[in-house]
């Protein structure tokens, strides 16, 4: 790696550093810390937030059980997929559709639809070739705000469950979901697209542009310039760790990543709100040490497989090597295993993007993961398999991490000898049981679909040898932990897959997120234990390796035979 | 009413650890014996269900068994060999687990059958109403029966002494050989089904039906007949259940992609698999670490009626103790008399000793004997003397003597409020000797008198009543704050007496001038903050707060009622003990959760042996994974089920005897124990599993 | 269930005004202020040559003939579809994708005239990942850069200096990659025919 590479990486981690804490106390005021439930920007928000309420005939004062909580977020999505699905279905004979773009085939349109519901983003399709910009709009870019909302207004009900003691109400999910959207998220995606435009992101409202080219001894002589109001969806598509892009190059594209400006930008508002609601829940639960250790775990495995996926793809393929193929670095070129990737980004600025997108749950990619070194592959996939929790995903990826600390500490806290608790709240039976199912959860949306495609013919549709194994592997971790970025190769529009991996995806989401809160309504009922030196304490580094020790021991016990036959075998036959 | 001197019974010797009756070391011959026998007899199913994990091993144990034999006649012998030997070796892993748990229950069972022998039926005298006399077998007692016990017999059910006092022989369930005394009245009423009175007669009152007395109830609880599994092992239970899940689906999503890769593999290959990574250490020990958790405190003669209550103990955040008995010793003892300026000392002395005549307590036979040794104070026989017995009230005590002279004693307060409502002068020059004394951690009691009922009350002065805390207390109670148990003491001393004991003993807190309601809001209180409270208690007042405490330990010598409401009790009524109940709790979690981590860490290895071996034949490449250098694919697979195995009988003793325990803050603890039990857990099954290989190679039966 | 369907109505509504806020106000504003503040680059950075738009500064085009310098191999639709961004996706043991390298290391050597051994820059025979990537590496363009001298008529460094112009450092010194705009140094070319 060249040094500017990693100076790079510094600077991204700078500007984290310096908007990661600003961002958790305005949202830690925004999720109702202060005593009098005020927050900045009343004046402005309270208003548009009681219209709002009034329009969707909320009743914004009254507090939800967890179950009703859950419920008005499944509610939420039922309407949501419907009427995705309805959008894609009619999209053809709607308006503002400048590029002609027909309607999107049933299945085809449930697997989108609650792709984008499940703030997986998953796209079978390609972007450009198959949606609408009425679609892009009003469907995908509204999703990408609400499915973002709706896994934060998760965590903030987990956390209550926390903080509160011998309560029964974990807040309202409308209030939450709303507060949301209109506080934080509305605000920093306008902020972004603004800077998005300004470096080369389109935004406009027309279709495609006819170029006549300059080389005229080409077979083709014409280019199409897209076009679309799609710099504002790039904004949320990174800010609510989506991933889904208008275009099928996704942030490889020019149009929604420009230049390495906005690559790094990119990476910085995909990480933003996950780091900084980690920093929320320290001043949530008042201790901002407990924050920091969860921080530090989540940004320590973060380096080591962003460090790891850019040292595989900068070393290169040695099978390129031999083909007479120069991949080293130089003064005149950034080398590595260019194959999919941009130049303007180079190698580095690939696996500075790959670890982050799958750490989140945001599956943007800024180059192609299907064509990465076999290591430089498996890192992304294993960051999946990990659950999402370095950071992961907007609020889903906080649940994930208390949910690992919650085992850490049932496992330890048993070996200090007191009946295991976390921030004052015993873990029990009821909680562990909720906690088996969501562990098992992932898992079981991923490997009976992945094992029954590597055995059925019909769902063949991946490259040959240990790679195929890899991309089914991959594509299906991928949705079960809702990220949706792909080893795109896999044609993954057939019936099989449409099916397979909407369930997925649903498994993925819902049977996590319906245990995180059913978790958050356990502990509400329950009392504060104070803390004493007898506590296992919960804020050390050695609490820290615990957690990360269980995420990954876990997550590698689960997955390590398969990926010894993709990835590993792969890399040995390299 | 005569004031004599009452001759009690000595305070009892410093105790020497006596063991319950039929407790075993460990691998007592008989014992094991018979585990053996019972490991084969719980491998019926239905017994086997109740442990999922180690229901799944059986069911592979029958399916490879079933395997082997199938193959028999068309295998190679090679093949045949090594069907063989994996199956073997699975069902060897249940037995062993098997064996954990019957050996846990045999010590027990061993104790049970002691104390059986000491419920043989015995002939009661039943006391009728009219007064005659009739014989009733023991086991057709029933409650309200009043028995006649005299010295030599066992007492035929449990009751409590309505008439007489004897001393009696407990050991049969303490294992106590030093008689106690029982008598009418009072605290020390309640006797037990089964022990022998020694000497004199008394008349018990039956409280429990026969099947159902306390000697039925310890056969039982030793016995772990109707065990059923505590919080905490049901929330470990709930994870290994799904980390088994998780496992199974590994497992059987793997064939398909061996498949895939052109590598299937055989059911065996694929059932040693799954049981070397499904959490078999920790399953097939865990019931065995519960049982034993039990039979500990029953080691330290105390008996816990849930092992709920066992794991509470180990939850405990905060103790509370009374200060008599466990923080200082039983009795207070009289220094000194200090009399008012124009009282002489005798006079006081004379004073103190005939408040003190008719008062039973060590501490007014303490002032007596001052008064008799230190003063040559003689006792004035007074065959109409009239006690005035000491109530909560007026929290007095004292004397009417014939002559028409009445002498009180009492705390300050208490007797001021009395003197002055009475109309008489309380001299101020009292109240900084008072403070000077509570200060000291002494108890001050002044003593006042007057002459015929119709005189002004006089002040005679105060009397020093030293209280002595015993020896290690202090170092016991900085081990309990570094495990971050809060201790409380509770006294009925007045603030500044309480606090200089506190400051003494060093505990953390105390309740001083406590009533049973004091004590009560105190837990509800300390319960409210979130924190969990142990006690111990022996009265019957006792008994709510005994009830309302997370933890409620009884004494033995207490009444029925506190027996009752506890949910522990302590056959050596050693207040003391409550500290060691904390102990055993705490090391109950620590031996599951250490177990448990050594259990999960331990597959990290067994992959590295199998995975390897499963596919090294089809993708040789993958053969880069198998860093141990284990010899073959099947010696390799072979040697991780049998260090599966081995290593369930390796860990019975830790089992049964509990990961070390010490006295430390939680993050020291986690410290060491996730260095040994973790670290350890991943390495040692790479030597052992090495090891094993290098062994079954030698052997040469898989190649 | 019943309790579901009660939650149903507040979730239709808001998922109507919700969508009329993020779905519509949102972009509606953010194309105001972008086609305000920031025109040409709101519409894509197009470049126009005599009134005539010819491409996009950000997209790259296909040029086959020697006087043009080759941009990298691309995986969108026929090569350069601006509809259809791709990159190939092929893994990177897959034998297609190590011959296709192979046919292309040969023919980068062939038009370039270098020898069997020579070493040629990654980028020249990989695909991109949009497959409209614009840049190629310096390394890639000085080995062309005799030949499109030669094409046209040139000296090698008149072509030389222009692709050092047409070179986009890392932008703030460190972030991402040098590259030479293909498009842009190609138009030059033209440019300095004419």
């Amino acid at each position: 790696m060249s040094w500017q590479a990693i100076v790079q990486g510094l600077v991204l981690i700078a500007m984290l550093a310096v908007a990661v804490p600003p961002l958790g106390k305005y949202m830690a005021a925004v999720y109702g810390v202060r005593a009098d439930g005020s927050a900045p920007g009343d004046r402005f928000f309270g208003p548009v937030e009681r219209f709002i309420y009034r329009l969707c005939r909320i009743d914004h004062k009254r507090e939800q059980r967890w179950n009703v909580y859950a419920l008005s977020l499944v509610a939420f999505s039922v309407m949501s997929v419907l009427f995705l699905y309805a959008l894609l279905r009619l999209q053809g004979s709607l308006f503002f559709n400048p590029t002609d773009r027909q309607s999107v085939s049933p299945m085809g349109s449930f697997n989108a639809a609650i792709s984008f519901v499940t703030n997986t983003n998953w796209q079978w399709f390609s972007g450009e070739a198959a949606i609408s910009h009425l679609s892009q709009m009003i469907g995908f870019t509204v999703q990408n705000f609400v499915s973002a909302a709706a896994g934060m207004a998760v965590v903030v009900g987990l956390i209550r469950g926390i903080t509160r003691k011998r309560s029964r109400t974990i807040g309202n999910f409308w209030v939450d979901l709303t507060r949301t959207v209109v506080r934080i998220l509305l605000p920093l995606a306008l902020v972004f697209t603004v800077v998005l435009i300004s470096q080369g992101a389109v935004q406009n409202l027309h279709g495609n542009t006819t170029a006549t080219t300059i080389d005229k001894t080409t077979q083709v002589t014409t280019q199409a310039i897209p076009g679309g109001p799609f710099a504002s969806q790039e904004a949320i598509k990174e800010l609510g760790t989506n991933g889904g892009g208008p275009y099928n190059a996704n942030s490889a594209h020019p149009f929604e990543n420009p230049n390495p400006v906005t690559n790094i930008l990119e990476i910085f508002s995909l990480l933003l709100i996950p780091l900084s609601l980690v920093s929320m829940f320290g001043r949530l639960v008042g201790d901002r040490r407990q924050a920091r250790i969860l921080l530090a775990v989540m940004v320590g495995i973060l380096m080591v497989f962003t460090v790891f996926t850019m040292l595989a793809e900068q070393n290169g393929n040695p099978k390129l090597t031999t083909a007479g193929v120069d991949q080293s670095i130089s003064t005149t070129q950034s080398g590595g295993n260019m194959e999919g990737k941009e130049l303007r980004f180079g190698a580095a600025g690939c696996g500075l993007f790959a670890a982050p997108t799958t750490g989140t749950s945001t599956g943007a990619v800024n180059c192609m993961h299907d064509s990465f070194t076999p290591l430089g592959g498996m890192a992304p996939m294993m960051h999946m398999m990990l659950g999402e929790i370095s950071p992961g995903g907007v609020g889903v990826g906080l649940v994930g991490v208390l949910i690992m600390a919650l085992l850490a500490v049932f496992i330890a806290g048993l070996m200090v000898g007191r009946t295991p608790e976390y921030l004052g709240k015993k873990i029990q039976a009821a909680e562990m049981k909720l906690v088996a199912i969501y562990i098992l959860a992932m898992p079981f949306a991923m490997k009976p679909f992945a094992a029954a495609s590597a055995v059925l013919k019909s769902a063949n549709t991946y490259q040959s040898g240990p790679h195929g194994l890899s991309e089914i592997l991959y594509n299906f971790a991928s949705t079960a932990n809702n990220n949706g970025s792909a080893f795109a190769y896999q044609g993954t529009g057939t019936q099989w897959y449409t099916t397979t991996q909407g369930l997925s995806m649903l498994m993925g989401r819902f049977l996590t997120i319906i245990p995180a809160l059913a978790i958050g309504g356990a502990l509400v009922r329950k009392p504060k234990v104070p803390a004493t030196v007898g506590t296992m304490p919960t804020h050390t580094a050695l609490f820290g390796f615990l957690v990360a020790g269980v995420a990954i021991i876990v997550a590698g016990l689960t997955f390590f035979p398969a990926l010894a036959l993709g990835p590993i075998l792969e890399h040995f036959s390299l | 009413m005569t004031a004599t001197l009452q001759q009690t019974p000595e305070p009892r010797a410093p105790k020497v650890r006596t063991k319950a009756p039929g407790s075993k070391s460990i691998f007592d011959p008989a014992i094991v014996k018979t585990a053996s026998v019972d490991s084969l007899k719980k491998l019926n199913p239905r017994t086997m269900m109740r442990n999922p994990v180690m229901f799944i091993v059986e069911v592979g144990s029958v399916l490879t068994t079933y395997l082997f034999i199938r193959d028999l006649s068309d295998a190679t012998s090679k093949q045949n060999w090594f069907a063989g030997l994996v199956a073997a070796w699975l069902w060897f892993t249940v037995l062993f687990a098997n064996f954990a748990e019957a050996m846990a229950e045999g010590r027990g069972k061993a104790q049970a059958a002691a104390l059986r022998k000491t419920r043989a039926d015995t002939i009661a005298t039943i006391k009728m109403p009219d007064g005659t006399t009739t014989q009733k077998a023991s086991s057709a007692l029933q409650v309200d029966d009043l028995c006649i016990v005299i010295a030599g017999e066992i007492i035929p059910g449990d009751g409590e002494v309505v008439e007489g006092i004897a001393t009696v022989d407990e050991s049969a369930i303490t294992g106590e050989s030093a008689p106690v005394i029982r008598e009418s009245g009072g605290d020390r009423s309640a006797v037990t089904g089964g022990t022998r009175v020694l000497s004199d007669r008394i008349v018990v009152r039956i409280t429990a039906k026969p099947g159902e007395t306390f000697l039925d109830r310890m056969i039982a609880l030793v016995e772990g007949a109707n065990r059923q599994k505590t919080p905490n092992e049901i929330a470990l239970s709930i994870l290994l259940a799904g980390l088994t899940i998780l496992f199974l689906l590994a497992v059987t999503t793997l064939q398909p992609f061996a498949i895939y890769s052109g590598a299937p593999q055989s059911i065996i290959v694929l059932i040693a698999l799954l049981v070397c990574l499904i959490p078999t250490t920790i399953g097939g020990l865990l019931s065995a670490i519960g049982i034993a958790g039990m039979d500990r405190l029953v080691q330290r003669n105390v008996l816990a009626m849930s092992g709920r209550a066992v794991e509470a103990a180990g939850d405990c955040t905060t103790l509370l103790l009374d200060k008599t008995g466990t923080i200082t010793y039983g009795s207070r003892q009289a220094s000194e008399f200090i009399p008012v300026t124009g009282v002489s000392a005798s006079d006081l002395a004379e004073g103190a000793l005939v408040s003190s005549l008719a008062d039973e307590t060590p501490e007014g036979r303490s002032i007596v004997e001052l008064g008799l040794h230190d003063f040559g104070l003689t006792i004035v026989e007074d065959a109409n003397a009239v006690l005035v017995p000491f109530t909560a009230q007026t929290r007095m005590s004292g004397m009417d003597m014939s002559s028409g002279r009445q002498v009180r004693k009492g705390a300050a307060d208490s007797v001021r409020r009395f003197v002055e409502a009475e109309g008489g002068s309380f001299p101020l020059e009292v109240l900084p000797v008072v403070e000077r004394v509570s200060k000291d951690g002494a108890t001050p009691l002044v003593v006042i008198d007057r002459s015929t009922p119709a005189a002004p009350w006089r002040v005679l002065g105060v009397i020093r009543l030293k209280d002595t805390v015993k020896a290690g207390m202090r170092e016991r109670f900085d081990q309990m704050r570094a495990m971050g148990i809060r201790t409380i003491m509770i006294t009925g001393d007045n603030p500044l007496t309480a606090a200089a004991i506190a400051d003494e003993a060093g505990v953390d807190g105390f309740l001083a001038e406590a009533t049973p309601e004091d004590k009560m809001a105190l837990i509800k209180r300390e319960q409210a903050g979130g924190n969990l409270v142990a006690m111990t208690g022996d009265g019957t007042n006792d008994a709510p707060a005994l009830a309302q405490a997370d933890v409620g330990v009884a004494m033995n010598t207490g009444t029925q009622a506190a027996k009752e409401a506890g949910n522990m009790v302590d056959l050596d009524s050693n207040p003391t003990k409550l500290i060691e109940i904390v102990e055993v709790g705490k090391q109950l979690l620590i031996t599951r959760g250490s177990l448990t981590t050594f259990s999960i860490a331990n597959d990290v290895a067994k992959y590295f042996a199998i995975i390897p071996a499963m596919f090294s034949g089809v993708l040789p490449v993958l053969n880069r994974l198998n860093v141990m250098k284990l010899d073959s694919p099947r010696s390799a697979i072979l040697s991780a089920v049998i260090f599966n195995a081995l290593i369930i009988i390796i860990l019975v003793p830790l089992a049964l005897r509990g990961v070390k325990f010490r006295a430390e803050a939680a993050s020291l603890v986690l410290r060491r124990n996730l260095l040994v039990y973790r670290v350890g857990g991943i390495i040692a099954p790479f030597i052992g599993i090495k090891l094993i290989d290098l062994l079954v190679t030698v052997t040469g039966v898989v190649k | 269930m019943r309790a579901l369907i009660r939650q149903l109505r507040p979730a239709f509504l808001a998922v109507l005004v919700l969508t009329l806020v993020c779905g519509v106000a949102y972009p509606l504003l953010s194309t105001l202020i972008g086609q305000v503040a920031f025109h040409n680059k709101a519409d894509g950075s197009l470049i126009k040559r005599d009134g005539v738009v010819v491409g996009s500064k950000l997209i790259g085009q296909s040029f086959t003939a020697p006087q043009y310098f080759h941009p990298r191999p691309s995986a969108a639709g026929a090569g350069y579809d601006g509809s259809a961004s791709s990159g190939s996706n092929l893994g990177p043991t897959n034998p297609d994708f190590l011959k296709s390298v192979s046919d292309r290391v040969a023919a980068y050597r062939a038009e370039n005239g270098l020898g069997a051994d020579a070493l040629v820059p990654v980028d020249a025979v990989t695909a991109s990942g949009s497959g409209l990537d614009p840049n190629i590496a310096v390394a890639n363009a000085r080995l062309q850069t005799p030949r499109v001298a030669k094409a046209r008529g040139l000296d090698v460094a008149v072509v030389t200096k222009l692709v050092d112009k047409y070179t986009d450092g890392r932008k703030l010194w460190v972030l991402g990659e040098p590259g030479v705009n293909v498009v842009e140094l190609n138009l030059a070319l033209d440019k300095l025919a004419a």
